[in-house]
């Protein structure tokens, strides 16, 4: 039931999205959305993924996306090309990812190959090998440690990658930059 | 942002309570939900809450961004150091087991926090990095 009311939720938010040329205003409606969704997965259970999505999703990333506007103006112009392209590849797509969700397990069904597979191991054995109760924690850690050290390593390449990028051009103006700041 | 005295003291509850949560969740994840990426960007959220009310340069005051700077390959570092140490101590590439001599599950608690330490840096520098990056620019 709850499910339902947060899924409407989501999708009036969405709708409002797409009908607004207003860049401010869309970008507190994705951070409202951001809140929604990370409700919707506190709600299936995946607090790790709720908390991340409603700090990154909603906190950072909406303060990210304000201080890009900054820079730029805070409405779209008109299009100058057909909606009409666009409207078919998003219909295309969202028919064939609707039709990928048909072979998909039913939520919760503990006879998937996720729970066959590996997952059985880790929870009988969690605690006598590692002594962590948090099975989330301790096959992120430990069982999976080399892709949970590809993943920092993926921040860390995200991290350079934009400071790169955005600093580059600062650098030049900073001798007058610094004395228009203070 | 003199004047604005409600948000002021808002974030003066807040910050403090979210830098608290972030620790919380880092230092808990072995028994509850959360580890090192979400204790990093909580600690984030808390640190751009900071800049928003109270400016970025106070704000880089109190976090500088030459710390942050080297924050981002330090928390990698770590991660992969814990690697480093096993394998010298005889084991594989991060198998924690043989941090500690006599007790294999004890050595895996260790390196687990060890690990989760490092993410925790590079989560945290890399969000506040890229924050700062972008707020540079506009100025």
């Amino acid at each position: 039931m709850i499910n339902f009311i947060l899924l409407i939720f989501l999708a009036a938010v969405t709708l409002g999205i797409v009908g607004l040329r207003n860049l401010f205003a869309i970008v507190v409606l994705s951070g409202g959305y951001s809140f929604v969704m990370a409700t919707l997965l506190i709600v299936m259970d995946a607090v790790d993924v709720g908390m991340t999505e409603a700090a990154v999703g909603a906190g950072v990333s909406t303060v990210l996306l304000l201080s890009a506007l900054h820079l730029t103006s805070t409405e779209t112009g008109p299009s100058k090309h057909s909606n009409l392209l666009p409207l078919a590849l998003v219909i295309l797509i969202g028919a064939a990812l609707i039709y990928g969700t048909w072979d998909l397990p039913m939520y919760g069904d503990p006879e998937t190959p996720v729970h066959r597979h590996v997952g059985p191991y880790y929870l009988e054995n969690s605690v006598r090998q590692t002594t962590i109760p948090n099975v989330v924690t301790s096959v992120l850690a430990s069982y999976r440690g080399y892709d949970t050290l590809g993943e920092t390593a993926v921040i860390f390449t995200a991290g350079i990658g934009v400071m790169m990028l955005l600093r580059g051009r600062r650098k030049k103006s900073d001798a007058g930059g610094a004395g228009q700041g203070d | 942002m003199k004047r604005n005295l409600i948000l002021r003291v808002l974030a003066k509850i807040l910050i403090p309570t979210l830098l608290l949560f972030a620790l919380y969740v880092q230092m808990h994840g072995d028994f509850g939900p959360g580890g090192g990426f979400q204790a990093g960007v909580i600690a984030a959220a808390g640190i751009v809450l900071y800049s928003l009310i109270f400016g970025l340069q106070e704000t880089q005051k109190a976090v500088p961004p030459l710390l942050v700077e080297i924050g981002v390959p330090l928390g990698v570092l770590i991660y992969a150091g814990v690697g480093v140490v096993t394998w010298i101590l005889g084991g594989n590439f991060l198998e924690y087991g043989v941090l500690d001599s006599h007790d294999s599950a004890h050595g895996q608690h260790l390196g687990v926090m060890l690990v989760e330490m490092g993410v925790l840096v590079t989560v945290f520098s890399t969000m506040i990095a890229i924050f700062y990056t972008f707020v540079g620019r506009g100025r």
